[in-house]
């Protein structure tokens, strides 16, 4: 292996659950104020993921008091401290943008069924 | 100004986390295994300067004057050879190794290689001239322009001309060492560095001023 890849695995997270756009999830987020530090979570639809290796991100939005939210992720960043799925989503799309122009009910998306 | 200096190999770029996890763009150097191949004196040569080493090289590409160079210093052989006109060279002894901790993290450094060449080109490319519109009926699209006043009947040396771009030494002042893998002799280095991935790079500590430093 090449010494740009070891460097890369090396900083991987190996455990990563295994994301879909159209699932839902919940990012604990590390938030640093002044010197304290707090979780915050996010919470919403994964409209796209995005590159590859240690370069990924993802991106997730939701409505937040009637606006539209989206905040893009790396997917390795340790920044992230817990990836929650909610539900899996049945999607026939990589990259879920035609959300954006749905509200309320048209904006559901079915969930997977096994 | 150079208190220490090492030849490293551009591996190419990549990013890295803090612990705080912001990303950086970063650049890994693979600096040394360095061998110090001779020492210049002013007694001898004129001026103080230490030769150093790097890179494996087969014994049957050695030029008989470079075999002899590196048998007279009782050191392996080496692929390239510079010179380093450092403040201070008395710490340095023939035979001596430099490696990649020769650096710490948090250390701000100058990085010398040859950039990657461009060819002939345009004087867009070269020296960011503007170009002409694409449409509306202009057929000056992207040309050196106007070669100056009719008066002098000659166009001034220096005007930005198309020609020969890139394979010219260049130095990156001032950049931070991230972070430094002894193990591995890797420099992680905020930035790009000049050169194609593969490069043989020159890394000295910084001359700018750096803030907090004496």
């Amino acid at each position: 292996m090449d010494i740009i890849s070891q460097i890369e695995a090396e900083q991987s997270k190996k455990d990563l659950p295994q994301i879909a756009p159209g699932d839902t999830v919940r990012v604990h987020v590390k938030v640093v104020e002044g010197t304290r530090e707090r979780t915050q979570i996010f919470e919403g639809v994964i409209i796209k993921r995005q590159g590859g290796g240690l370069r990924e991100t993802f991106t997730v939005r939701r409505i937040s008091y009637g606006i539209g939210v989206e905040r893009t992720f790396p997917l390795h960043s340790p920044k992230i401290e817990r990836l929650e799925i909610m539900r899996h989503g049945v999607v026939r799309r990589a990259k879920l943008y035609y959300l954006r122009k749905l509200t309320g009910k048209a904006a559901r998306i079915k969930e997977k069924r096994y | 100004m150079v208190q220490k200096a090492i030849l490293g190999k551009k591996i190419g770029m990549t990013q890295v986390f803090t612990a705080e996890g912001q990303l950086i763009p970063v650049t890994v150097i693979e600096a040394g295994p360095c061998v110090v191949v001779q020492k210049k004196t002013t007694e001898t040569d004129g001026y103080e300067a230490i030769q150093v080493g790097f890179g494996a090289i087969k014994h049957k590409h050695l030029t008989k004057a470079m075999g002899g160079h590196f048998k007279k210093a009782a050191v392996e052989a080496k692929k390239y050879v510079r010179e380093f006109r450092l403040d201070d060279t008395a710490s340095y002894e023939v035979g001596l190794e430099l490696k990649a901790d020769l650096f710490a993290a948090g250390e701000w450094i100058d990085v010398t290689g040859v950039t990657r060449g461009k060819g002939f080109a345009g004087s867009i490319k070269r020296h960011g001239n503007s170009r002409g519109p694409s449409t509306h009926g202009s057929h000056y699209h992207r040309g050196p322009g106007s070669m100056g006043s009719v008066d002098p009947s000659r166009v001034f040396r220096g005007r930005p001309l198309p020609g020969r771009m890139g394979g010219e030494q260049v130095t990156v002042q001032k950049l931070q060492i991230i972070r430094v893998d002894a193990e591995r002799n890797l420099l992680l280095v905020r930035g790009a560095v000049p050169g194609a991935s593969g490069g043989i790079v020159t890394v000295k500590n910084t001359v700018k001023a750096v803030k907090g430093a004496k």
